[in-house]
């Protein structure tokens, strides 16, 4: 029989167990399945090329191609939190498996976070194939000494975006059969207001603040200003971004466990949590 | 947390669960389940689709809350104490499949132990032991998504015992797979409780036969209720239908061959002008005076030359009690919604 943890140690032990188990799945799925990886970096790279010579074409300062390639790398974040986090308890529960993770002993948000980690580094691979690809075919400039700092915000922007799409996860599993007209409702107009491929500014105040909930917004937005300061022609000062970053990574951290909570109690209540189709 | 060890494995007092439902009247799906279920028992619980069984294992499982009444799993109250309840038990629902198409059957089993924190050398232990019991052995390394449906429900049962759970839910196992592999199940079921004295399995099945095969106790429920709780051979005495012992002699035995045998209480004799014997059905006090039977054949030199036990079935039980066969007319309930 297996024993329950009784010290905080054993529980920490079990769901960080959990965690890189759940993670494993995503990052095996990555490597083994490499269709996916055609098609999750060939479609961004294609639109990212685009912008590239749109830029080129009209004589754009070069720091817009780099805007262009940083922006199409990011893209593939993005597409991975709506379709293999936002909706992924939803398929989850349209397979039968929800109920599985949930009659199990470890805490929902170590099964969560391991879909968002695995995610991450699954992703990561995309999103460097499209960077390096990139920066190779277009010789956009690229400062490597500004790489650490740049790092720092991404993995930041990374976790309040996961987060985001942890709260999703528990969202659209309440939405229930709608998740998929959702997710579509969410990935066009994401990649307008985040500003992937120009300078969110653009967009004016209003829409560029409320587009900043979404954490890839003024994440790139920083990113891009580490890299070619005022040419990057930032919307939010760089001493904010950072900030407002880790507001939003403990803010939708605690949201996704509130939520998770919710689902689960209301799924409990109404008997939500295990109808297929429903 | 862990605390009770003692009492029964599953005890429910008074649980009924509603569904509210926006189109038609809500739908009482459990109305007042009491139950008591002790450790180391294998209990079958029998009913057509819709009586309330998977909301009963929903409800003893913490998938889902009770609208009223009790449950106590292990001890702890699901609704209250889920977390306790979830470290002790595993639930396999038939016609589901577990895991990921991507991943191996081998990396499926590893996968859900780590959920439970088993151990890496005891889950490896465990996924391998699964495998060769359920067949899986040869197709340990294919891909979830290259495997038939009924092979894929035996990874599902396999990643249930992959924890090595104090109690076991078992919804519907053996529903959809061949006789072959509901066998290898059945036998698995039977050797784990008889290897774990102290596991407790809940069966739900539509097989009589599987109840009969594998449960001590069986209850039975219709629309939410328990009509009847007893050992399988209890229920079964239980009915007017009588066992019914048909022995086929090679010659009619003479007149009076049952004098002094007192436990007799009907003897129908045909004979069969063809081959010469007879065929007798005797209906017996108790099962133990066939011996008597047969002695007083073999004093009188008249060869047996078969002899059968006709036995009411669960099934005939399950047809008094509920009006109607497990695969007739399903309850019109709530319970594909649960």
């Amino acid at each position: 029989m297996s024993r329950e943890p009784r010290t905080f140690a054993e529980v920490l032990r079990m769901n960080l167990g959990a965690v890189t188990a759940r993670a494993s799945v995503r990052i095996v799925a990555a490597f083994r399945e490499r269709s996916w990886l055609i098609g999750e970096t060939v479609f961004p790279f294609l639109s990212m090329s685009t912008f590239v010579l749109v830029y080129r074409g009209l004589h754009a300062p070069p720091a817009f191609e780099a805007f262009a390639v940083l922006g199409g790398a990011m893209i593939a974040y993005w597409n991975n939190v709506l379709w293999s986090m936002a909706s992924q308890f939803f398929w989850e529960k349209e397979q039968g498996q929800l109920q599985l993770y949930l009659i199990t002993p470890v805490s929902r948000m170590s099964i969560l976070l391991g879909m968002a980690l695995g995610g991450m580094l699954a992703t990561t691979t995309r999103a460097l194939v499209i960077l390096a690809a990139g920066l190779w075919l277009f010789h956009v400039p690229f400062p490597l000494d500004r790489v650490p700092g740049a790092l720092g915000l991404f993995l930041l922007t990374l976790g309040a975006l996961y987060g985001l799409g942890m709260i999703l996860s528990s969202v659209f599993l309440l939405w229930g059969r709608e998740a998929w007209n959702t997710v579509t409702l969410f990935q066009e107009p994401v990649y307008l207001a985040s500003g992937f491929y120009f300078p969110v500014r653009a967009l004016g105040t209003l829409v560029a603040s409320v587009a900043g909930l979404i954490p890839i917004t003024l994440g790139l937005d920083g990113i891009r200003q580490i890299f070619y300061g005022d040419a990057a022609r930032g919307f939010l000062p760089l001493a904010w971004i950072v900030p407002i970053q880790a507001a939003l990574l403990v803010v939708y951290l605690f949201l996704a466990h509130r939520a998770l909570l919710t689902m689960e109690n209301l799924g409990k209540r109404e008997g939500r949590l295990t109808i297929r189709g429903g | 947390m862990s605390a009770p060890t003692k009492g029964p494995a599953i005890e429910t007092a008074g649980l009924t669960r509603t569904f509210h439902t926006r189109r038609e009247r809500d739908v009482l799906a459990l109305r007042g389940v009491d139950l008591r279920v002790e450790r180391g028992e294998c209990f079958g619980l029998l009913g057509p689709n819709g009586a309330g069984k998977s909301t009963l294992i929903k409800i003893l499982t913490t998938l889902l809350l009770p609208t009223s009444g009790s449950a106590r799993v292990a001890g702890f109250d699901v609704a209250k104490e889920p977390l306790a309840v979830r470290h002790r038990i595993n639930l396999v629902s038939g016609g589901d499949s577990s895991g990921y198409g991507i991943l191996t059957v081998r990396e499926t089993l590893h996968l859900f132990a780590r959920f439970y924190g088993v151990p890496w050398p005891e889950a490896k232990r465990r996924a391998e032991e699964l495998m060769e019991i359920t067949g899986l052995g040869p197709k340990a390394d294919t891909r979830m998504s290259g495997l038939s449906t009924g092979m894929k429900q035996k990874v599902n049962f396999a990643r249930g015992f992959m924890s090595d759970p104090e109690i076991i839910f078992l919804d519907e196992p053996t529903l959809g797979l061949d006789v072959e592999a509901s066998r290898a199940i059945r036998s698995f079921i039977a050797r784990w409780v008889r290897e774990r004295p102290d596991r407790t399995v809940l069966l739900t099945t539509h097989y009589m036969v599987e109840a009969d095969e594998l449960c001590w106790r069986v209850a039975i429920i219709d629309h939410g209720k328990i009509l009847a709780l007893d050992t399988p051979r209890a229920l079964k005495r239980a009915l007017p239908e009588e066992t019914v012992f048909v022995v086929h002699l090679a010659a009619p035995p003479p007149a009076g061959w049952d004098a002094g045998i007192a436990g007799i209480e009907s003897a129908i004799q045909q004979t069969h002008p063809g081959t010469g014997g007879a065929e007798l059905r005797l209906t017996l006090r108790e099962d133990q005076v066939i011996g008597e039977v047969l002695g007083a054949f073999r004093h009188r030199e008249i060869p047996v030359l078969d002899l059968t036990k006709h036995e009411p079935s669960l099934e005939s039980v399950f047809v008094s009690l509920v009006g109607r066969g497990l695969d007739e007319a399903d309850a019109p309930d709530a319970e594909a919604s649960a």
